[in-house]
């Protein structure tokens, strides 16, 4: 098998046995990029040559017995996430010209560990949509189908994890951007609880509601990229102050006994048969492995979409306020400072981004911040709650993470409220602030990936990556791959 | 138009003020750069305060610290459980669109500090005291096409202080607004200079007749940039409401701004035109919780204030009221008065030289205390030189000058100018003689009943003896010798 095609543990492994070199696997992506990136157009921007270079650099250290966790492993980074030196546009047009003079912490977490940037990955413009149509440069496609979207708003990093353009993937997920691009390329994609890791340098969308996670072949490299990402950091006062176990530990422990939830919310009228059908095989499954399957209730389910826009957008609007054409990024010119203003931002900005603005800035005026913002975030503490409840009984709950396998590009794009929908089964985990993971559990007879999602008590990342695994290793989805 | 003078109807003035108050910490409310004033445009900043793409904040713990102090000697309510928020407005000294404040949720809340205006003592309710961030500074230099912005000043810590409408007239808010300064400098969270702009006043200002219950609609008047002009400023306001409400008009709800060149106020903008700020709770913060131990730590360093230390320098000191005002007015100038008492000085006569001599010489330098050579141990030495009658209280006057301008000791001032005082009644005789034999005329002149002329002998008597003879003894002997 050509190295493009493994996980991290397994060239990790090929490395440390000196059968391989860090230049060897680079090497590899960048001729898989070169054969498969036009049809997918996963990323913004390769970073070909700073990947070749920094590959040379970690066989240097493996040569002086260095070791560290991602040593010559090459990764990609949604383009929202900032890389010092490194074009980061949030697939804006107002940032289309932005090099960050600072580096996240998440990847300065992966230089520490030793990872190198293969590229930036495309996105749904500031991480707004569910389809990766809405960037303002070009949408990605689907590696199983590329007449399919990839699903959004980590469709650029989702994508070229599943198609082999790079060994894993940092995407970000405010109300499923992870977990859904996951499921519709058929890969493993976790949204960690909110707070497990620094959001500093991760260019906001919804702040409360953001959290950064690995998007990668097989659980157990989620596992190992979570290790490095996560924890506290001074930089970021929403970042929790709570011990980080080494979540690899858990990979391969039995699941017996564990109690898992399915709420009833989550098999709904209308749902695409076929993922119904897959999902009740994937609990099955997980009973076959000693798991127990419980019935449960989150009874505030139908209210979390309403919830989930009036906050995400009214924090948007507040968050895309920065980007005026002042500082940095794209200004149009004109002769008064208003029209600088509005020139930039009505230029800059996409469709999709200034309707989100619109709804948040309504949402938050005087007069209606209390029937909008104010009423949300009460229905916000009762999906909360409905979790903390479900989880006094079980120990993990288990849904479809999207209602349908990945759509035709262009088949949503007109309809904003048929895409808002996509995110049903995913955006109370973000309500909530609980972790959630999508593992692949079968495939349509269209040969589109389906998810299972998995989601978790609040830093208990180590329970659902356990379950996960166990799944996944029981089961052949995840060692499939596209044609391509 | 000017406002008229006369009052047919007897109105009464509301005013409640809001003030910014720019903290001393070292360093930024969300970010560790340097607050210092006066550094070269966008050299104090980092990615957090020029608000890049994915930067986030981290409350600097001074800050809260500083508005706890404040929110203590102001007699507050601290909330063990207050939230930022988010201001949101566009402007290109507002780098991320929206100013970190606060909103509901404040960290003090309902506290009081009293003023004196005329000798009757007024309690002005707090209404609450805030956190927010500073904004940075448009320079609009040139003829250019282009301002400049520079963020140096962008996430400086500011309090804002919000009274209650409890001030009648303008002489109280001015005297509000000088007690605060007074309070925040003794603290040492704020150092009060309105010129340099670390202390801001916004007032608003309402007129209704006396008697009436419901008050009037009122203004707020900004830019009031220095002490003299808070009262100018205010007293301007009132006067044109009533003279808007006496010509049949209404008094329309708007913010003014104080324009200092012409002493007016002008029409900024309109109720109508006010932004909607979209406040909502600032979600890269989460929130601020202060425990009461913590509160308790704060409060049991915080130093003596102004109020105690006056009643205490006129109990324990025996100091006229006047006395203990100006020297309590700042923390430096009591803390140099203790330290004169401590080395020996009387305290009378410590505060008669520091209100006369010390002050005046300060003030022509325009000098802080803290700047001054002269020790407050050196002016005790010098007390003590007069009391044993080394020196004259005349001579001090001399010595005091030169050891403001050296900052030696007074013994060694009188030691090297020779100016220790002749006590010797021989010596002085001698001198005295001879003054009363060169100047017959005056001598007939005093004998014939001109009494005043006594000033002159003595006048000569000190020339002679170039000031150093006791004037006691000298007194003394003239009169003697003369009658």
């Amino acid at each position: 098998m050509d190295l493009f095609g493994l996980g991290i543990s397994e060239l990790r492994a090929l490395l440390e046995k000196r059968e391989i070199s860090s230049a060897d696997i680079v090497e590899s992506i960048c001729r898989r990029i070169d054969r498969v990136e036009n049809n997918i157009k996963a990323y913004i921007t390769v970073t070909k040559e700073h990947a070749l270079h920094m590959a040379e650099h970690a066989d240097k250290e493996m040569k002086n017995d260095i070791t560290k966790p991602l040593l010559g492993i090459p990764v990609a980074v949604k383009d929202n996430i900032c890389t010092k030196d490194v074009l980061t546009t949030c697939a804006s047009k107002i940032l289309s010209n932005y090099v960050p003079p600072y580096e996240s912490t998440v990847t300065a977490r992966l230089l520490k560990d030793g990872y190198i940037l293969i590229g930036k990955a495309n996105l749904d413009e500031f991480a707004m949509g569910s389809s990766t149509e809405h960037s303002s440069f070009f949408p990605t496609r689907n590696p199983w189908n590329t007449d399919r979207i990839p699903g959004g708003s980590s469709g650029g990093a989702a994508a070229a994890v599943a198609a082999d353009e790079c060994i894993a993937a940092l995407g970000s997920d405010t109300g499923g951007s992870i977990r859904l691009p996951a499921a519709l390329c058929g890969v493993v994609g976790m949204k960690p609880t909110y707070g497990r890791v620094s959001r500093y340098g991760l260019v906001a969308f919804a702040s409360s509601l953001d959290q950064i996670g690995p998007i990668t072949k097989n659980v157990k490299d989620a596992a190992i990229l979570l290790n490095s990402i996560a924890g506290k950091d001074t930089r970021d006062a929403t970042s929790a102050h709570m011990d980080v176990p080494d979540f690899t530990a858990v990979i391969g422990e039995d699941i017996k006994g564990i109690k898992v939830g399915i709420p009833k919310e989550y098999f709904i009228e209308g749902m695409d048969p076929e993922i119904t059908v897959a999902v009740q095989h994937a609990i099955k499954q997980l009973q076959s492995l000693g798991a127990v399957p419980v019935e449960v209730s989150l009874p505030h389910t139908e209210y979390a979409i309403a919830a989930y826009y009036v906050l995400a957008l009214s924090e948007a609007s507040s968050n895309l306020a920065r980007y005026d054409g002042v500082k940095y990024g794209f200004r149009a010119e004109a002769a008064e400072l208003m029209d600088m203003y509005l020139k930039s931002r009505s230029e800059g900005f996409g469709q999709e981004v200034k309707r989100r603005i619109m709804i948040g800035t309504y949402a938050l005026s005087s007069g209606y911040y209390d029937a909008y913002y104010k009423k949300a975030q009460q229905v916000r503490t009762l999906i909360k709650n409905d979790f903390e409840n479900v989880f006094k009984t079980v120990d993990i709950v288990a849904t479809p993470t999207a209602p349908t396998p990945a759509f035709s590009l262009g088949e949503k794009i007109h309809d904003p409220l048929q895409m808002y929908l996509t995110d049903i089964f995913t955006l109370s985990v973000n309500l909530a602030g609980v972790p959630g993971i999508s593992v692949p559990c079968g495939f349509t007879s269209e040969k589109l990936p389906i998810g299972l999602q998995l989601i978790g008590r609040h830093f208990d990342e180590e329970m659902i990556l356990k379950v996960a695994h166990a799944f996944e290793q029981s089961t052949e989805w995840h060692r499939r791959k596209p044609n391509l | 138009m000017a406002p008229k003078e006369t009052e047919p109807v007897k109105f009464e003035t509301i005013i409640g003020l809001e003030v910014h108050a720019q903290m001393l910490t070292d360093t930024k409310i969300f970010c560790g750069c340097s607050t210092l004033f006066g550094a070269e445009p966008n050299t104090q900043t980092c990615p957090v305060c020029t608000g890049m793409p994915g930067v986030l904040p981290v409350l600097n713990k001074k800050a809260l610290e500083f508005a706890i102090m404040t929110g203590l000697a102001m007699s507050c309510t601290i909330s063990s459980h207050s939230r930022f928020a988010r201001k949101n407005y566009f402007y290109p000294d507002l780098p991320k669109g929206y100013q970190i404040s606060q909103y509901e949720l404040p960290i003090c809340e309902q506290g009081h500090m009293e003023i004196s205006v005329d000798g009757e003592v007024r309690k002005i309710g707090i209404t609450r005291i805030h956190m927010e961030e500073d904004a940075g500074k448009n320079i609009h230099e040139g003829t250019g096409k282009y301002s400049l912005v520079d963020l140096n000043r962008t996430g400086v810590p500011l309090m804002e202080i919000v009274s209650e409408p409890d001030m009648r007239s303008p002489k109280e808010a001015a005297e509000y607004m000088k007690k605060l300064r007074t309070v925040l400098r003794y603290l040492n969270v704020c150092d009060g200079n309105m010129e340099q702009g670390s202390l801001r006043c916004d007032a608003n200002v309402s007129v209704r007749p006396e008697g009436q219950e419901t008050l009037g609609i009122r203004t707020e008047v900004k830019n009031i940039n220095s002490f003299k002009f808070v009262e100018k400023a205010i007293d301007y306001e009132r006067k044109r409401q009533i003279h808007v409400i006496e010509t049949g008009g209404q008094v329309q709800q708007e913010t003014r701004l104080w324009n200092s060149a012409k002493a007016v106020t002008e029409s900024m903008r309109s109720k109508e035109e006010a932004h909607d700020y979209r406040y909502f709770p600032e979600p890269d913060l989460g929130p601020i919780m202060v425990g009461r131990e913590w509160i308790e730590e704060i409060r049991s360093r915080l130093p003596e204030l102004p109020d105690a230390k006056r009643e205490r320098f006129v109990s324990e000191y025996g100091l006229p009221e006047q006395d203990a005002d100006i020297l309590t007015g700042e923390r430096p100038v009591a803390e140099w008065f203790e330290r004169s008492l401590a080395a020996g000085g009387q305290s009378k006569a410590v505060s008669n030289w520091m209100m006369v001599e010390l002050m005046r010489l300060l003030n022509e330098e325009n000098k802080s205390i803290e700047a001054c050579l002269l020790r407050p141990e050196q002016l005790a030495g010098m007390l003590t030189l007069i009391d044993n009658g080394t020196i004259s209280g005349k001579i001090a006057k001399t010595v005091f000058a030169e050891m403001y301008k050296t900052g030696k000791d007074a013994e060694a001032i009188v030691k090297d100018k020779g100016l220790v005082q002749i006590s010797d009644q021989s010596a002085i005789e001698k001198a005295v003689e001879d003054v009363i034999a060169r100047n017959p005329n005056e001598v007939e002149r005093f004998r014939a009943g001109e009494e005043k002329l006594i000033g002159f002998f003595v006048g000569q008597v000190m020339k002679k003896t170039k000031g150093k003879a006791n004037p006691t003894i000298v007194n003394d002997l003239l009169k003697k010798k003369l009658t």
